[in-house]
């Protein structure tokens, strides 16, 4: 590992313990649970769109996906381990098979956008309709508008009896967001980060260097789905049930309003961006003077207009200048000093 | 005699209507280089496009090496060692040069390999004062350098080259043209060209399109002062 590497996983890791020491203090960990799980649906789509250029408006799908084959799983199974590994695995794997359909069919950006969006509004509208009794796998009744309550939730794995809830949740659902955090990292440090990179640039060019720019993405579309089928997997363990309302249009909006404001083409600005947004919902929702969805929209079209790169890249460039200023100002200082003698 | 490594045969492209590259046949030499030559609208670069694997010929073959590769895709035709630089400066903007080039030669190589062969193509080329700047920010001539610097840091045994001195300053073009005698001493290259000038200081063989076909092929002294030529392409009157 190079030096830059070091550093960068050992800041994340110092900065994430300090923030799941300090963050429960200020705010119920209930809350907290739900942001975290957040920011990792918003990192997931922060992947595949701010560094492979994959403008996906169906990422609510995976989520989606995610908790549904997790509740599923977890009826059949009755305990959580084997559900959450097939709520990545099962999730990626369908976003393999639409991704290579999509992108060895040569679609990109609004075709893209309009197929991964129609597949969620199948997935939402079927999941609807199954409310009736033959729609069952296995033990499980997918219920349709009803959705699945009542499957096992996060439990120690090989201990079906020892639920992970409350405080015990949070702190999986926040080391589970540090461990894709430094896998996401890892991976844009890679060799195939950087091809992605050079694919989100230019695909034509990349091609013409002799990479298969299709079965590349597949590759992101796939890891991005997987992130956001684990993300759908925690979400089901917190709520204690899965409903249609996961694949709904709204929630794949808002994916894409985090990544917009939190800022795109960085790993933190998804994160910050999701669980920003989703606690300014959360305060907004205990107050009956102005509809919140008017707010989103205003907070959507102030950052689009004041600051169209989002706000980690804004405090970023912030945070450079001063420090510029203050490297460029030492120089100075020492020369004062040795006149002054 | 010398093997052959590219080979079209019937290429022929349709729009609709309108034959863009009419029964073309080609054949090019190992260590050949060859110029393709004519008026706006002749069929050179939906020709170039067929054969790089950026258009699928409505008709015709095209080999390469005995092999054929007709509807292949751009990757795939590059992966079998051919270089492709294309009409405009197709580059990754964001990216700074050195990036651009290591990003061509990872392709073929590990990471420590691609890292020596960036930084000797960035020598080779004379881009070390701007290696680390994004390629939005230079000129043209700059970024058709670093272009230049995708094809060749892989070694390919193919080069095809889009227009390579379009918008060039006279020392560029200069330049480029040392690069492309450098080339041609392991590879052969096709040049897809306008400047006569250019063309004159660097090509034996010159392949005249006209209206999709090929009008003439010949040495370019020969091609140079053929009526028919000038009165297709540099529109003197016979």
């Amino acid at each position: 590992m190079d030096r830059s590497a070091a550093r960068d996983v050992i800041v994340t890791l110092v900065v994430s313990v300090l923030l799941i020491a300090v963050m429960p203090m200020l705010i119920g960990t209930y809350t907290l649970t739900v942001l975290v799980i957040y920011g990792m649906l918003g990192l997931s789509l922060g992947l595949i769109w701010g560094f492979g250029g994959i403008l996906c408006f169906g990422q609510a799908a995976f989520f989606g996906l995610g908790a549904y084959v997790y509740a599923i799983a977890a009826v059949n199974i009755g305990e959580s381990t084997l559900p959450m590994i097939l709520a990545v695995l099962l999730t990626a794997g369908f976003a393999a098979l639409l991704g290579a359909m999509m992108f060895y069919g040569r679609l990109t950006d609004v075709y893209l956008g309009v197929i991964t969006l129609v597949v969620t509004l199948i997935l939402y509208k079927f999941i609807n309709s199954t409310a009736g009794p033959q729609y069952v796998i296995g033990n499980a009744r997918l219920g349709g508008f009803n959705g699945i309550p009542g499957f096992q939730t996060l439990n120690v794995p090989g201990d079906p009896g020892a639920y992970i809830w409350g405080d015990a949740l949070f702190y999986v659902c926040a080391v589970a967001l540090v461990i894709v955090y430094l896998l996401v990292t890892w991976l844009l440090r890679s060799s195939f980060g950087r091809i992605a990179i050079g694919i989100r640039e230019n695909e034509t060019r990349m091609s013409l260097i002799g990479y298969d720019v299709a079965a590349r993405k597949t590759v992101l579309f796939a890891a991005g789905a997987g992130i956001a089928g684990l993300a759908g997997a925690l979400f089901a363990n917190w709520a204690e049930i899965v409903t249609p309302n996961l694949f709904s249009l709204g929630q794949s909006a808002e994916i894409i309003i985090w990544c917009i404001v939190g800022g795109l083409g960085t790993r933190l600005g998804p994160i910050v961006g999701a669980a920003g947004l989703a606690y300014l919902k959360f305060l907004l929702g205990q107050q009956s003077m102005i509809d919140n969805t008017l707010i989103m929209g205003l907070v959507l079209v102030v950052f689009v207009l004041f600051l169209p790169r989002g706000l980690v890249p804004a405090i970023g460039s912030l945070w450079q200048v001063s420090v510029g200023r203050r490297v460029r100002r030492r120089p100075a200082r020492r020369m004062r000093r040795v006149r002054n003698g | 005699m010398a093997e052959t490594v590219l080979e079209t045969s019937g290429l022929t492209m349709r729009f609709g209507g309108v034959v863009a590259s009419d029964n073309v046949n080609l054949k090019l030499k190992h260590r050949e280089l060859r110029c393709l030559i004519g008026p706006n609208g002749a069929g050179k670069s939906t020709f170039f496009k067929c054969v790089t694997g950026l258009l699928t010929p409505s008709e015709g073959h095209v080999f390469m090496r005995g092999q054929e590769v007709t509807g292949w895709m751009p990757h795939q035709v590059a992966s079998l060692g051919v270089g492709i630089k294309t009409q405009t400066p197709n580059v990754m903007d964001a990216l700074s040069v050195h990036e651009n080039i290591w990003l061509a030669a990872r392709r073929f190589f590990d990471p420590a390999e691609a890292r020596a062969r960036t930084g000797d193509v960035i020598d080779r080329l004379s881009l070390g004062h701007i290696a680390r700047t994004d390629l939005g920010q230079l000129a043209h001539g700059e970024r058709q350098r670093v272009e230049l610097g995708l094809v060749i840091v892989t070694d390919p045994w193919l080069v095809l080259l889009d227009e390579p001195a379009a918008g060039m300053s006279a020392e560029d073009v200069d330049r480029m043209t040392g690069i492309i005698h450098d080339i041609t001493r392991s590879a052969s290259v096709v040049i897809v060209e306008h400047d006569m000038q250019f063309i004159r200081s660097i090509a034996e063989t010159v392949t005249v399109f006209h209206q999709g076909a090929v009008l003439m092929e010949d040495h370019v002294d020969r091609v140079m002062t053929d009526e028919t030529v000038r009165r297709v392409y540099l529109g003197k009157k016979a």
